[in-house]
């Protein structure tokens, strides 16, 4: 029920009473107003603007949420009003749509953040007025549009596990995708320009014998041009198959108008073998050699605009229709009066309706060849009427065929620029992605840090460490910490990582978790088969990957501190001597761990360090780099 | 005479206009002139403490009444057209539009085809904060649809056939066409005590008064408002 009907139901009932004497069996109970309640005002105070209202407009509409119980979860107790932290402009459309019952559209606002204002508020969007109903459409499929060309766009990625069928397929559809299909793509497009050529030339007449008159090149070099001719068929016959085995639906491709196109354009070849030299139908076998011209349109499978220019005919099929449809009356009236006006006049070419058309068509599409003229009074009136009213036929239904393709170029050029901007636009975002991972990894080995150490931090390092976590940020480092409990794997960042990698096959130096870097899947870990199953003993310090983080830890003294530095470090190696001491007496260790070699910067501190420090110093400057970034 | 050939006249100048525009070209521009003739209605209702006199509401209620009345008709008044929609969309099944016309007639007690705040309002007081006798009179009163005392058999048909076009046409047991008539002959049975053929005023308070049913059914929508 229209909700703005709902203030005039108390009417309605009253109204009812007409009824009751005429009634001859008891009424039912009326429904009791529970707890009826004076009216009163409501604020609504949406992030920080206030609205108010009667709680009966609110309640108009029940199944929506200021209309229902669901706004109780937003009620202040303090303030007494009910807080949305949502947007206060999109809002007043909103509240208008309880106090009038019509929801308009506001044009400003983006059509993607209306609909979620919408959805959060119960509403929904079919209920807008008239006024604004088409602006609303509009604007949505110009969205879904556009988004739906990013989709597309991502179905380019190759996805894992395809067959060699669905390879081929691809290869066909998007030629930059492979070397393969882009040699592919320029060798038909070279053919069929070869094709079309030749046709063209078969007609040119090349020289004259002295006992006979012109002949086209065609007929004097006939082996020529057959042979070309049956090489294009070849090369076209061969992709028409491999296209037609590729295809994920063989019915679909076959329905669609290139490969209707394609069919089309090596047909005649194989029917001109088929007939041979039947005199009866070598008629016909010329007039087939007319669909050679098909070859052309082969090319629209190379040339975007070509296609636009398809699709745009066939979305203005309509205005065409029209076009011709009018342009026939016209031709049609305009030639019986020529007729008959041109009839008495002695000599004259309008000898019959039909043959008037041909001066209509020309006239009103202001050609005038001048084969046909009238020459009576009336008839040229008549004629310049024609001109005129041509002019106007032709002029009308030009500009909505004009701007339909503008539409459809201005959208294609659009989605051509986004998608160029796309690779850019994820380079950057990845980047800022990596940086919240190398955060964790950062704060990670700060933390480690302090607690290995226990020195006393210094002011600007504790700052700084307060500065940059945040409580966001703390929680979420504490999540992955937890995730790396829980899988007794580790991050580390990718360099380390391959470092890793490298050092394992060297130094059997056993990596020791699947890195997560970047946020894609889980990567296969090329060390897996060196990487033991640690578990973890309940130190804070997780003992597997130490070795690792020692190092990084080390660099990172390296990096910040100079003061001290052997001291410092040789005091970590000494606390990790502890440490490792420690886990042994522990009693937890598994072999895996005993296995560990202590890392090269805590045994022979000399030998080992040139070894490692290029390594190191690359990592230094890494994480230097990655310092700063943070 | 005079109103005959200021027609003629204005007539011409319209016709002379159109060829002037015609020749030179501009759009038609007269009918921005003729919308100036159409005048909004809008209507004012009497001071709320006027109001407060006349009906039996509080000031609350009535303050309700009018916020619902002048959100649905911003201009004041409600034509009988609107009246029939707004009733039609409470009963979707049926044809509800002749028993709003005889509603608006109730209620439209001044007879200028529309029906105003304090017309509304009034015809409200009674219905819901009346005596019984008022409520009674109130619904005699929409009965007799010529307004001359007394409801006589067709008048009642009317009545009743509108009552029963609200049902539609999806009853349960179906509606048969000699239902309407049945229930008047049962109405006049009950109502009519001298077989005159028509209900007057007194009869019909009388039989009503004497019915429990109707007497308790009267009260029923007191606490609408």
């Amino acid at each position: 029920m229209a909700a703005g009907v709902a203030a005039w139901l108390p009417f309605a009932r009253a109204a009812a009473i007409g009824w009751m004497p005429v009634a001859n069996c008891p009424m039912p109970v009326a429904p009791r107003d529970h707890g009826k309640r004076q009216d009163e005002l409501i604020i609504l105070n949406v992030s920080g603007r206030r609205f108010q209202t009667w709680r009966t407009t609110l309640d108009r509409y029940p199944d929506t949420l200021l209309g229902s119980s669901e706004k109780e979860f937003f009620y202040n107790e303090e303030t007494k009003e009910y807080f949305f932290d949502r947007d206060p402009d999109a809002f007043r459309s909103i509240l208008n749509f309880y106090r009038t019952g019509k929801l308009h559209y506001p044009r400003h606002e983006c059509i993607s953040a209306y609909d979620e204002e919408l959805a959060f508020f119960g509403i929904i969007p079919e209920i807008i007025g008239d006024c604004c109903y088409e602006e609303y459409k509009d604007r949505k499929r110009e969205n879904a549009e556009r988004l739906m060309d990013d989709q597309e766009e991502n179905k380019d990625n190759k996805l894992p596990n395809m067959n060699f069928r669905e390879t081929m397929w691809r290869a066909f559809e998007n030629p930059h995708t492979s070397t393969m299909a882009l040699v592919f793509y320029y060798v038909t497009g070279f053919f069929i320009a070869i094709s079309v050529i030749t046709n063209v030339v078969e007609t040119v007449p090349c020289g004259s014998t002295p006992n006979q008159k012109d002949v086209p090149c065609g007929e004097r070099y006939t082996v020529a041009f057959f042979c070309m001719d049956t090489a294009c068929v070849m090369i076209f016959t061969v992709e028409y198959l491999m296209r037609l085995f590729a295809a994920p639906s063989r019915y679909r491709f076959m329905r669609s108008v290139m490969s209707i196109i394609d069919v089309v354009a090596i047909l005649p070849y194989y029917i001109g073998l088929v007939m041979t030299n039947n005199e009866d139908v070598s008629g016909a076998f010329v007039t087939l050699r007319v669909f050679r011209v098909f070859r052309i349109f082969k090319f629209s499978r190379h040339s975007q605009g070509l296609r636009i220019l398809g699709y745009t005919l066939k979305s203005c099929a309509s205005e065409l229709g029209f076009l011709l449809f009018s342009l026939t009356m016209a031709i049609i009236i305009f030639a019986t009066v020529m007729f008959y006006a041109e009839k008495g006049s002695s000599s004259s070419k309008f000898t019959s309706i039909p043959a008037s058309f041909w001066y209509t068509i020309v006239t009103m599409t202001t050609l005038g060849y001048g084969d046909m003229v009238p020459k009576t009074i009336a008839g040229k009136i008549f004629g310049s009427i024609c001109s005129l009213s041509g002019v106007l036929v032709i002029a009308l239904p030009v500009p909505v065929i004009v701007s339909n393709f503008s539409r459809i170029y201005h959208q294609n050029q659009r989605a051509d620029k986004r998608r160029a901007q796309k690779k850019a636009r994820l380079a950057r975002i990845r980047v800022v992605k990596t940086g919240m991972s190398s955060a964790f990894l950062h704060n990670k080995r700060n933390g480690l840090f302090n607690e290995l150490l226990e020195l006393p931090c210094s002011e600007e390092v504790e700052q700084h460490l307060s500065k940059t976590a945040s409580l966001l940020e703390s929680q979420h480092h504490h999540l992955l910490h937890c995730l790396e409990k829980t899988t007794a794997h580790e991050f580390v960042d990718e360099q380390l990582y391959e470092q890793n990698c490298r050092e394992g096959a060297v130094q059997s130096y056993p990596s020791c978790s699947p890195s997560l870097s970047s946020q894609e899947g889980p990567t296969g870990t090329c060390c897996t088969h060196q990487a033991r199953k640690n578990p973890l003993p309940d130190a804070s310090v997780p003992p597997t990957c130490q070795g690792a983080l020692q190092e990084l830890s080390a660099v990172h003294i390296q990096c910040s501190d100079q003061p001290a530095l052997s001291t410092s470090r040789s005091s970590l190696n000494m606390k990790l001597d502890d440490t490792s001491r420690l886990n042994c007496k522990s009693g937890l260790i598994t072999t895996a761990i005993i296995s560990i070699p202590t890392p090269p910067a805590v045994s022979p501190e000399g030998d080992s360090q040139p070894l490692t420090s290029p390594s190191m110093q690359t990592i230094a400057s890494s994480n230097a780099v990655k310092v700063s970034t943070l | 005479m005079s109103v005959c050939r200021k027609r003629c006249r204005r007539q011409l100048t319209k016709v002379g206009r159109y060829f002037y525009r015609l020749l030179t070209g501009t759009l038609a521009e007269d009918s921005i002139e003729d919308d100036f003739e159409l005048s909004t209605v809008c209507y004012r209702p009497e001071g709320l403490e006027k109001l407060l006199e006349q009906t039996k509401f509080t000031k609350k209620e009535l303050q309700i009444l009018y916020r619902g009345f002048k959100n649905e008709c911003p201009s004041g008044v409600v034509n009988e057209e609107t009246f029939k929609l707004i009733y039609s969309q409470f009963f979707p099944q049926g044809d509800s539009s002749t028993y709003a016309h005889f509603l608006f007639d109730a209620f439209d007690t001044q007879k200028n085809g529309s029906v105003s705040f304090e017309d509304f309002v009034a015809g409200l007081s009674i219905i819901l904060r009346g005596s019984i006798n008022d409520r009674l009179n109130w619904a005699f009163n929409l009965y007799d649809l010529n307004k001359d005392g007394c409801i006589t058999k067709e008048e009642m048909t009317d009545i009743m056939k509108s009552i029963y076009d609200m049902m539609g046409k999806c009853t349960y047991p179906s509606m048969k066409e000699t239902a309407p008539s049945e229930h008047v002959e049962n109405f006049f049975q009950k109502m009519d005590r001298n077989k005159d053929g028509v209900v007057t005023i007194d009869e019909f308070i009388e039989s009503c008064q004497k019915d429990e049913n109707i007497m308790q059914s009267m009260q029923l929508f007191d606490n609408v408002i």
